[in-house]
């Protein structure tokens, strides 16, 4: 029971590691969620992998704090985004967005493998149309049939 | 048809080996961020003088209508290689009359009155920007940042971490002659 708890309380403990310090905190809960929602959209710039909601980063808490500020004067999700989006770029954004820059980044997953099966599948029938094609009709099995015999006779010679 | 099927191995061979060939160059940086400011206007900001430094604040006001390019570079006390490119800026500025303006990031003012009476004062003007939010509006990610900003207020070019050492001071120079920026030839 003790080893339980223990374990569970082991396993705990990584998810209270959180970058987001008490004093950015809005304290309205609604908010605070929606900010806490966008931060994990955001990468940070210093430390390229990781969102602002989870760097420690100074610039990273400047942005949280900024993205909460801009709720609270009463911005969308996506007005919020797209501010600091002016300032970064497409770079601060985890998933990118749909534009001529990105159709490769977007398409190609899905427009590579339906090619390989496109292009598969047309060999594939191509080799068995042709070997459908190369089967023989019943005049050539009759012939090569005649010829097997008489070759076969002589054979036993 | 057939002849042409053949040839695709190679074609791919060949685009696959140039994304390589890009993807080993040495002189690529994969972390660099790209810039979204460069040719668009400089961000407003405006942000008072650093109290006990003699020059004025800087705001987005006081980059147009300059008699030509400027430079903005983004530094700190706290910065350690801000501390080297202090004296790459500096002589930019005597010899070849660059204009040098400075954004103070999230420093004390003090400690940066302290660091620019130790190591001289190349800047005309110094925004103090103790919250970070100029350097949010240029997008930094760091310090040291330069930017060279044209007469019309257009940013121009940016250069990311110090401008030290040959090859990043050589690229800087480059960068301030096509801007137009250095009032005095180089090498003059």
């Amino acid at each position: 029971m003790i080893r339980a708890l223990f374990l569970i309380i082991m396993l705990g403990l990584p998810g209270l590691a959180n970058a987001v310090e008490p004093d950015e905190m809005l304290a309205d809960p609604n908010l605070e969620a929606r900010a806490r929602e966008i931060s994990r959209e955001l990468r940070c710039v210093v430390c390229q992998n990781q969102d602002i909601d989870s760097s420690n980063a100074g610039v990273a808490r400047d942005l949280r704090l900024l993205v909460r500020e801009r709720l609270t004067a009463g911005d969308s999700d996506t007005e919020v985004i797209d501010f600091v989006r002016a300032r970064y770029g497409d770079f601060v954004l985890f998933k990118p967005p749909f534009k001529p820059q990105t159709y490769a980044l977007w398409i190609a997953p899905f427009a590579l493998p339906a090619a390989a099966f496109v292009i598969g599948g047309i060999l594939l029938w191509r080799a068995r149309r042709r070997a459908s094609v190369e089967a023989l009709s019943d005049e050539e099995e009759a012939l090569v049939a005649e010829v097997l015999a008489r070759h076969g006779r002589r054979d036993e010679k | 048809m057939k002849r042409l099927f053949a040839v695709v191995p190679l074609a791919v061979a060949v685009v696959l080996g140039g994304f390589f060939l890009w993807g080993l160059n040495p002189e690529r940086d994969p972390s660099e961020i790209p810039s979204v400011l460069i040719s668009q206007p400089a961000p407003e900001f405006d942000l008072p003088s650093v109290p006990g430094v003699d020059v004025p604040g800087l705001g987005r006001a006081d980059l147009t209508d300059t008699p030509g390019p400027v430079v903005i570079n983004v530094f700190a006390s706290w910065c350690v290689p801000c501390k080297a490119e202090h004296a790459v800026l500096t002589r930019f500025v005597e010899r070849y009359g660059l204009r040098l303006f400075g954004i103070n990031y999230k420093d004390e003012p003090k400690d940066a009155a302290t660091w620019l009476s130790d190591l001289g004062n190349p800047y005309a003007r110094i925004g103090s920007d103790r919250s970070g939010r100029a350097g949010i509006e240029w997008g930094i990610s760091g310090v040291p940042e330069t930017f060279i900003v044209g007469r019309d207020g257009t940013v121009l070019y940016r250069y990311v971490g110090p401008i030290v050492g040959e090859e990043a001071v050589a690229k800087f120079t480059t960068a301030l002659t096509q801007a137009g920026a250095l009032d005095r030839e180089l090498g003059s």
